[in-house]
């Protein structure tokens, strides 16, 4: 009764993380081509290397929000509100960072499970429950902070900063707890029952809810998990900088949400990709600098990154339309 | 014997409308229950009341005997009480596997699930039920299935749980005369191991052939509780429904 797996039955059951791959290796070979000097030298891809950790932690909790049907744009606010927790208890309150660093997790989390309830018993749509949190969230941070930065280069003899965006033989440690992330959400994704539950949830509510799952919880368990993956890129980048700002994390909201996209996972839920958003987290993360690289105005960024999501997203309609 | 399950005086309103009013009953070992009423008749209510998708307003839901708090699907799923949905209550484009163990997972520690034994499980349900083609096997997405086989992915899932009570609601509507005769050989089998049903059907002919007694709801009220004796033929209980909804005596 089982089915013979195949190379070819095997990429046809992964064509949207094969495919994202392929945009991945497409977008490379052309920057390789064009730009021989740039992107032979290590310390190019050292700089990107330093960036994608951060959009892999924002992206691929998305990627659990979007396979439930939902959408939230309030993690590029949260991420500031994380690292600002973490910046404020070490500079104005002498915490040890790695305590700095929990809680200002936590508190990620935190928003998360509120932001979870504000869509589950508000019953607002998560488009627009998210959108004002966007601007509450940044607007608090704002008042607080009076508009000022707020450095912590102390962290810099602390042994978390060298564990976690330190350099390994020239590699930025947080590529390394990326990994870790990546393969934790891979697991919670495909062989967890939250995960499992995630799917069911994005495909039918309806049935989902009639065969016991619990569908209010395992929404606000998105969420929440969303917030600590804004946490972490928050503090992360805190690190990376020795630097809290008040706008900080605002300018992945439209590439974290194109990442998603352009890694495969489609916007009518129940079905999705963590592989595929990783490699749509190079994607994007390449696009950023790889113009720049080529000699292009920088002018060009935002057109040749829009082109690039269109395109994707033409390429993942050959994966076919929802099943029903 | 306690019945495995018993309503009583059930009410569930939605707004302004009554869709059950004071319903009654009550499902013993091993029989066969049909519940039949009109369009409208609440039969959908009752059924979701019944398994917690609904809680009701009032009235008491006894398991086994005992009285029921804050009833949910879960906890009917504990009480080995399965219902194959009207809907089906699919997630298509979930694998089979997925679908026959949604909500009842395997699961190791840390809720990690058990992959190889559910494919295996569902491997060897999925043969159990009568899937052939070499062209499905557990992981496949349930939506690629035909309407009988959605079907059967749902009965499946009644039969891994090992139900004591299953809920058939409408299981023939859509279905071919073969895959109507499957779901018929399923009910008698499920009957033979000692194990109740409760069926739901628009069709009083099969719901006539299948059953052991007959409850008759009308726009939320039991009507009538009637016995296979009592009833000669699947034309005799169409005049008693005729003349429940009419209030004419022909």
């Amino acid at each position: 009764m089982e089915k013979k797996v195949t190379l070819w039955s095997y990429l046809a059951d992964n064509s949207r993380p094969v495919s994202s791959l392929f945009y991945f290796a497409l977008i490379m070979t052309i920057f390789f081509a064009s730009a021989p000097q740039v992107f032979f030298a290590p310390k190019f891809h050292q700089a990107v290397l330093t960036v994608i950790p951060i959009i892999i932690f924002l992206v691929i909790p998305l990627v659990f929000i979007v396979t439930m049907g939902e959408i939230d744009l309030s993690f590029a606010s949260t991420f500031g509100f994380a690292a600002w927790v973490f910046a404020s208890l070490v500079k104005y309150f002498s915490f040890d960072p790695f305590l700095g660093f929990i809680i200002g997790v936590i508190g990620g989390a935190v928003v998360g499970v509120l932001m979870g309830c504000l869509v589950v018993y508000g019953r607002i749509s998560s488009l627009v429950a998210s959108l004002g949190a966007l601007f509450l969230i940044r607007g608090f941070l704002f008042v607080v902070s009076d508009s000022k930065s707020i450095t912590v280069i102390e962290v810099r003899d602390h042994w978390m900063h060298a564990a976690l965006v330190g350099k390994f033989y020239g590699f930025p440690m947080q590529c390394f707890w990326a990994a870790i992330f990546i393969i934790i959400a891979y697991y919670l994704y495909h062989r967890h029952v939250f995960g499992v539950h995630v799917h069911h949830v994005g495909d039918n509510p309806e049935s989902a809810a009639q065969m016991g799952v619990n569908v209010d919880l395992t929404r606000i368990y998105c969420f929440m998990f969303c917030g600590i993956g804004a946490g972490f890129a928050g503090i992360f980048s805190t690190l990376i900088n020795f630097t809290w700002w008040p706008t900080q994390g605002f300018g992945y909201l439209l590439l974290g949400l194109a990442a998603v996209f352009v890694g495969g996972t489609p916007t009518w839920g129940g079905v999705g990709t963590i592989f595929g958003a990783v490699f749509g987290s190079g994607v994007i993360a390449y696009m950023e600098t790889g113009i720049v690289a080529m000699g292009w105005s920088g002018l060009w960024r935002q057109f040749f990154n829009g082109l690039i999501i269109i395109l994707a997203l033409l390429g993942h309609r050959f994966h076919g339309n929802r099943i029903r | 014997m306690e019945p495995i399950i018993e309503l009583k005086n059930v009410s569930k309103r939605f707004g302004g409308i009554t869709a059950l009013d004071s319903a009654s009953l009550h499902v013993d070992e091993g029989e066969v229950v049909g519940l039949i009423g009109d369009n409208g008749a609440g039969k959908s209510t009752l059924i979701k009341t019944l398994v917690g998708v609904h809680p009701p307003d009032s009235g008491d839901i006894i398991i086994r005997g005992e009285k029921v708090q804050n009833w949910n699907t879960k906890k009917a799923r504990q009480a080995k009480i399965e219902t194959v949905f009207q809907d089906r209550a699919l997630t298509p484009q979930q694998s089979i596997v997925w679908n026959i163990f949604m909500g009842k997972e395997l699961r190791h520690s840390f809720g990690f699930i058990r992959v190889k034994e559910q494919v295996e499980e569902a491997n060897r349900i999925i043969r159990e039920i009568g899937f052939t083609s070499k062209l499905i096997d557990a992981n496949s997405p349930v939506g690629n299935l035909s309407g009988g086989e959605r079907q059967g992915v749902a009965i499946a899932r009644a039969i891994y749980n090992d139900a004591e009570l299953i809920i058939l609601d409408e299981p023939t509507t859509a279905l071919s005369l073969i895959e109507t005769q499957k779901v018929f050989d399923f009910v008698n089998n499920v009957k033979a191991k000692g194990r109740s049903v409760l069926f739901i059907g628009h069709n009083i002919f099969h719901v006539y052939d299948i059953s052991d007694r007959f409850i008759i709801l009308d726009r939320g009220k039991v009507i009538h509780k009637l016995s296979k004796e009592d009833v000669a033929s699947p034309e005799e209980l169409i005049k008693i429904m005729k003349e429940t909804v009419t209030g004419k005596k022909e």
